[in-house]
């Protein structure tokens, strides 16, 4: 048998593969203790960089059309179709699953991001309004994104955790930087090569790996990040989230999923959840 | 070294002699109009006031007492309890005893009659509701009269109708009330943003301890007084007058289980801090630093029209006001003018006279605060332009200020003055002025004009702000979501969009 | 050639006009509250501004020499109400006016130009005016060609006011928008700078054939252009809305948006007139009641 060629999993920033700057690595094993890879444990300075990417890419990805999201969004399902059974293998390693949790959870994976795709030309019209002032003004309200977006990815599912918050924040035109699962975070830097071949431009979703009680204050403070999702945090961080996020006074959604593949994992509310409602007036006159 | 010295003279007096010669328009006393004062007398002031808790004014645990005055006379108008933790927890659990036991069980077609009669009632007491409301804050009565009273029965109004349609506001989904809601509202709108927290938090089956700003407490006892004689179930509103202690209490009580503040982005900072990791729920309306965009293509007349009623309004104590002004260069000189003719014919005095259009500061300290950051410009350089109205010898008063040669890096054009003083910055192309607009913590509202409909859209999407208005300003109706970006808040209030904060979904 | 100079008129520099937004401010400034002194110094300098004006295909020779009596003297026996500014009839009544008014210092003003159409031959135009002025008016009120106008022949419409202002001589011009044809305060904006600037002394909103005329918005655009146009070439002109102006409420209204518009120096008679038929004794009427503090009965004032 020949030998087999290792992959070196890296933090995906602004598009690009990279080695945490910090030189530090966290090894992961298999359910079995067996050794699998050494990952980048990332460093706060990762994050800045991370943020800095997503606040570069945001303007131009929030501009393209919602058609044009739309199918980019169906494009990242269809390259997670295509690599189906190497993400079914990495989650049998880690964190382990049986070969019909695994390949659940990537069918799942693919469906939600199928979901959250054809959303992208709907969400609008649902979330806005036209309301009836009394004055002769037109008055509308509509959903706009709200920036950068920090989510904190949920232990588990990895995968389907990942794309159940990543899909919805960017779906709507915000850029993310994801903390991915601390635990067992290999589908999701994996996921990384369906981003980077998907046609997603660089930044819009940036993924960090490494120890959330070191990075998440970090993203809670930091002022170019306008909202967190947090689906991963226990509650002592949790709180700490909340009090730090009053900095530049971020919008924190807590997540408390108990069942990923459920239907109530994913829909509008879950975009709703990142947009900012803009109301404009204008006389109506001659 | 003479001779520049009298080349200079020499030009300034040619500036002058232009200057003097200019066609210049005066604003004196060729027709003066008399004063038109709104009479006092229809208008019931307590000599006393209790903390209104379980339908009843009682008197204060706190044993504590704060007086309460006019800030254009400086008279004390009454003593009002503060209320204390003691006092507040009384209020809380009543609130929840009334959601328990009464307002959630209610078919909420007969909630929505109750808040349609509360509207009603506001509206048969409008008169007295607008004079108590400039009394109490200072603001001119066309304003309470015309603005704050219509919009406040306006909000009861809209919102009465959603009671028993919450259903079709949120499809898909199970809606059911949270339970006591914790509001603390400002000093500008006193009754206003009573009824902005009030209305939807009730049409949504939820009951309210409210504390009105310490120093405009009236119009929301004498909401308590409508509550009352409405026939609301007690509990099911609660106010707890009090200054910034009382606000603590009622957002740190354990049995509150969502908090709505309107105020200043330092507070609202605080309480986002105070309640982290505690499940409330939360929406902020903070402050602001508007910029209006005028462009050279612009309906200028009415544009300056927008401004003046942008930054002066409530003598600018308006979280959206639109306190920062960016003029095309090409149309700079112009609006300027204009600008400086405007102000000459503002009228400033007594709140109570209906032909005032700017009335009193709110509060010594308020008018301290708006001195020290006007010396602030004029110390920084920028070029200060003043109405030369008369100022009343009593109360606390600031005459209509702009400021021109102002730069971003100036204080006055980043930190909310929260009074009559605009700032005056100038811009060359759409891009610039969108970047100015945006070069700021605070995103609540802007305003935008221009005649040309495509420009229009391409800029008010480009506006980092809740609330964009694009050839008008500082319009309001409880059909239209109101609320901020980035550090202006989050949540809305108002719409559609507005009942989200006030249900729980599953 | 005409020997009246006239000003350059750029229809693209003239400022664009929010409909929303101006009659915002034009009701905003209705709630001025003008009570007790001013009240009455108000209601005193409107009679002053007012045109007395009688246009009707029935006028007589003693229907207008009746007016004139009203005009002279509104309220008789009382000599602190002044006498009106003017009485506007049609040209062939002007001499019976300047006879019944001679001595009085009430002035005579003719339409002219065709009135209220103006679809004319220009010669027409500017026989009507000269005769008018011969037979002794000291004001005309042209028309505008609104067709011309419209279909953005300004150049024909100028030419026509200039050549009106030459045949005036002496006498008075007032150039009639009629701005319920116009119908946008655009067109409103436009037309009164072209008319300053081809010579008008005076611009006037309507005819009184046409609904609406002077409503509180369109005068506002009108002073507003006025207040431009003595900033830049430091001519003052006059104003003067006509048509439905029947109440005191309305002629205070319409005082304020002067007095915060234009300021103290267009509050006279000089430069702001009240076209009116019927305003007068509703004036008188608010003037009894603030110095009687009764309401008024209608038959203790006299109709001419």
């Amino acid at each position: 048998m020949e030998l087999e060629v290792r992959k070196t999993y890296k933090l995906y920033v602004g598009g690009e593969f990279v080695r945490t700057e910090s030189g530090r690595y966290d090894a992961v094993e298999s359910a079995k203790k067996k050794f699998l890879a050494n990952i980048s444990r990332g460093s706060r300075k990762d994050l800045r960089e991370a943020v800095r990417k997503a606040r570069e890419a945001q303007p131009g990805w929030a501009a393209k059309t919602a058609y044009l999201k739309g199918q980019i969004l169906y494009r990242m399902a269809e390259m997670l179709e295509g690599r189906a059974e190497s993400f079914e293998k990495i989650l049998r390693d880690s964190p382990g699953l049986s070969p019909a949790a695994a390949k659940k959870e990537v069918r799942a994976s693919i469906d939600r991001l199928v979901h959250y795709a054809g959303w992208s030309d709907k969400y609008t019209a649902l979330l806005g309004t036209v309301n009836p002032v009394a004055s002769s003004y037109f008055d509308f309200s509509v959903p706009e994104p709200m920036g950068v977006v920090g989510v904190v990815a949920p232990n588990a599912p990895d995968l389907l955790g990942l794309v159940s918050h990543l899909a919805p924040a960017i779906v709507c035109g915000n850029a993310a930087v994801v903390l991915v699962s601390q635990d067992s975070p290999l589908a999701s830097l994996e996921f990384a090569e369906v981003l980077a071949t998907s046609d997603l431009p660089n930044g819009v979703a940036n993924l960090i790996s490494g120890h959330r009680d070191e990075l998440v204050p970090h993203l809670a403070r930091h002022m170019d990040v306008h909202a967190i999702a947090d689906a991963g945090a226990d509650a002592a961080l949790s709180k700490q989230i909340g009090q730090d996020a009053a900095v530049n006074v971020k919008r924190v959604r807590r997540y408390l999923i108990a069942d990923y593949f459920s239907e109530k994992a994913q829909g509008l509310d879950y975009i709703e959840s990142f947009t900012e409602t803009k109301t404009t007036w204008h006389p109506i006159g001659v | 070294m003479s001779t520049i010295v009298e080349e200079k003279t020499g030009k300034r007096q040619a500036a002058e002699k232009f200057e003097s010669e200019r066609p210049r328009l005066e604003f004196g006393g060729a027709w003066e109009y008399s004063p038109a004062p709104e009479s006092k007398d229809h208008v019931r002031i307590e000599k006393r006031y209790g903390v209104f808790i379980g339908g009843k004014f009682v008197p204060p645990k706190s044993k504590k007492y704060f007086e309460t005055i006019n800030p254009a006379t400086e008279e004390v108008l009454s003593e009002v309890a503060e209320g204390g933790a003691e006092d507040v927890d009384a209020a809380v659990r009543a609130a929840e005893e009334a959601h328990r036991k009464r307002w959630s069980k209610l078919a909420p077609a007969e909630r929505g009659k109750y808040i349609y009669r509360i509207a009603r009632m506001i509206q048969e007491k409008s008169r007295e509701l607008a004079v108590l409301e400039s009394m109490n804050g200072g603001k001119p009565i066309k304003e309470s009269r015309d603005v704050d009273v219509p919009l406040a029965l306006a909000h009861f109004f809209y919102h009465a109708g959603w009671a028993d349609k919450l259903e079709y506001a949120f499809p898909r989904h199970t809606v059911s009330s949270i339970g006591v809601c914790g509001q603390i509202i400002p000093w500008n709108f006193p009754l206003l943003m009573a009824a902005w927290k009030i209305a939807p938090a009730l049409a949504c089956g939820n009951t309210v301890v409210l504390k009105p700003a310490e120093t405009t407490p009236l119009t929301s006892l004498a909401l308590a007084k409508i509550c009352q004689e409405a026939d609301l179930p007690p509990g099911v509103v609660n106010i707890v007058p009090g200054a910034g202690e009382t606000g603590a209490h009622v957002v740190n009580h354990p049995r509150v289980r969502k908090v709505a503040f309107t105020g200043s982005t330092e507070v609202g900072k605080i309480i986002q801090r105070a309640i982290a990791g505690t499940g409330k729920r939360l929406t902020l309306e903070l402050g602001g630093k508007a910029a209006n965009i005028l462009f050279e293509d612009a309906p200028l007349d009415q544009a300056v029209e927008g401004i003046i009623n942008g930054i002066y309004f409530n003598q600018g104590h308006v979280c959206c006001a639109g306190s920062r002004l960016l003029v095309q260069e090409s149309v700079a000189e112009r609006v300027l003018g204009k600008l400086e003719r405007r102000i000459a014919t503002l009228r400033l005095g007594d709140p109570l006279d209906k032909n005032t259009d700017v009335g009193a500061i709110n509060s010594k300290m308020q008018l301290e605060k708006i001195r020290e950051l006007v010396a602030c410009g004029v110390e920084e350089g920028a070029e200060i332009h003043q109405s030369s109205c008369a100022i009343p010898a009593r109360g606390f008063f600031f005459p209509p200020t702009f400021f021109t040669g102002v730069a971003q890096s100036h204080r006055i054009a980043r930190e909310e003055i929260f009074g009559p003083v605009l700032a005056v910055m100038t811009f060359r192309t759409p891009e610039e002025a969108v970047e100015k607009a945006n070069n700021i913590p605070y995103g609540l509202s802007a305003g935008v004009w221009t005649d040309k409909g495509s420009k229009i859209f391409k800029i008010t999407s480009k506006m980092k702000a809740g609330v964009v208005w694009a050839n008008t300003f500082n319009k309001f109706d409880p059909s239209s979501p109101f609320g901020g970006y980035k550090e202006s808040g989050f949540g809305r209030e108002g719409g559609v969009h507005g009942l989200r904060a006030y249900v729980e979904l599953s | 050639m005409s020997t009246v100079p006239s000003l350059p008129f750029d229809p693209a520099s003239v400022p664009h006009v929010d409909q929303v937004g101006v009659e915002e401010r034009a009701s905003g400034l209705g709630k001025r509250s003008i009570k007790k002194e001013a009240k009455k110094a108000g209601i005193r300098l409107a009679i002053s501004m007012i045109d007395l004006t009688t246009l009707e295909g029935k006028d007589s020779e003693g229907k207008v020499r009746q007016l004139c009596r009203k005009a002279i003297q509104p309220m008789p026996g009382d000599p602190s109400v002044p006498h009106v500014a003017a009485v506007c009839v049609y040209p062939n009544l002007v001499p019976v006016a300047k006879d019944a008014l001679a001595g009085s210092g009430v002035k005579v003003a003719s339409v002219s130009t065709g009135f209220p159409a103006g679809l004319v031959p220009l010669p027409v135009k500017i026989e009507d005016t000269r005769r008018a002025v011969a037979m002794g008016a000291d004001e005309i009120d042209m028309v505008i060609d609104r067709g011309a106008f419209l279909s953005g022949d300004y150049a024909k419409v100028s030419s026509e006011i200039l050549a009106v202002k030459d045949a005036c001589g002496d006498a008075h011009l007032k150039v009639i928008l009629e701005t319920g044809e116009l119908e946008t305060y655009d067109n409103v904006r436009k037309a009164s700078h072209l008319a300053m600037a081809a010579g008008a002394d005076f611009i006037k909103t309507s005819t009184g054939k046409v609904a609406p005329a002077a409503t509180p918005a369109v005068v506002l655009v009108m002073l507003e252009a006025i207040r431009d146009f003595y900033l830049d070439t430091g001519k003052r002109i006059g104003m003067k809305p006509a048509g439905g102006i029947k109440t005191s409420k309305q002629a205070l209204h319409l005082l304020v948006l002067v007095k915060e518009t234009l300021g103290d120096a267009w509050l006279t008679p000089d430069l702001f007139r009240l076209g009116a038929s019927t305003l007068t004794n509703d004036l008188l009427m608010q003037l009894t009641k603030e110095m009687t503090g009764s309401y008024q009965n209608e038959d203790y004032f006299t109709k001419d």
